[in-house]
């Protein structure tokens, strides 16, 4: 009987590819040295797909009974989709971005431009690198540092 | 959205300042966002920067065609440098979205910079 008990490593190999996959948005892309490569989740996707391995191994040991195999194909067909998805987003799909060959390079001139603040300002480029402007506590800065993100929408 | 570079910018805004660097973030969104989720909720304390028509964005060549939330153009991240006579002085246009500069980096590149006149 001892067979039939609860195939416990195919739901926590489930339930930790889940986890770990969530982890990475939630949690360690918080921090440069989690978030530039995401080895906590690679970490955690090695102990889930052996637990996997230790629970395949279990539902397809004789004298299990067919219901616990589909289970465990499921689950862990399940996982690889998991699996999959979060490493071509992070991996694959992360590096489409646009070459952008024509941004300024460094001892080119940066081009000039004027935007409006949080506080419905418009400022340039050459007002931020030449006064004191936006309430911060700096005189006339050494330099600006631009820092294009890709926003709400 | 995630704003793990944006916070380490806060963060070390004191070396920032201390470096003679104003960091300007710049994005599509719209100035009434930038007041209530990035100034408001958030709390940065530098200067945020809407581009909503992409001038700024399409100048640098920063576009990122319908990548935005119901395909909206926005931008690609990047860092510029720029002294103060307007000249570049590094950047950083990132290979993959989730790697990103980090202060130490940028106020490493800033030094040159921050002990001119």
């Amino acid at each position: 009987m001892n067979t039939q008990r609860f195939n416990w490593q195919i739901w926590a190999g489930f339930l930790l590819s889940l986890a770990a996959s969530i982890s990475y948005p939630v949690i360690f892309m918080r921090w440069p040295t989690t978030r530039d490569f995401p080895w906590v989740t690679l970490l955690l996707y090695v102990v889930a797909a052996a637990l996997l391995v230790i629970g395949i191994r279990r539902a397809f040991a004789s004298g299990r009974a067919l219901k616990s195999k589909i289970a465990a194909s499921i689950l862990t067909a399940l996982t690889l989709v998991i699996m999959g998805l979060f490493l071509f987003s992070t991996l694959i799909m992360s590096r489409w971005l646009p070459a952008s060959q024509g941004a300024p390079q460094v001892g080119q001139k940066a081009p000039d431009f004027s935007l409006v603040d949080a506080n419905g300002k418009t400022v340039s480029l050459s007002e931020l690198l030449s006064s004191s402007t936006g309430g911060q506590q700096m005189s006339k800065p050494k330099g600006v540092l631009l820092i294009f993100y890709r926003g709400y929408w | 959205m995630c704003h793990s570079e944006l916070r380490s910018i806060e963060k070390n805004l004191d070396k920032f300042h201390q470096a003679g660097i104003r960091p300007v973030a710049i994005s599509v969104d719209n100035p009434e966002i930038n007041r209530e989720q990035m100034v408001g909720n958030a709390g940065y304390t530098f200067t945020f920067l809407s581009d909503p028509n992409l001038d700024a964005i399409r100048r640098y060549d920063l576009v990122h065609a319908g990548a935005g939330e119901n395909g909206h153009d926005i931008a690609r991240p990047a860092e510029f440098l720029i002294d103060s006579k307007g000249t570049v002085r590094w950047l950083n246009l990132t290979e993959n979205y989730f790697v990103r500069a980090r202060p130490e980096q940028i106020l490493e590149a800033a030094k040159t910079v921050s002990s001119e006149q």
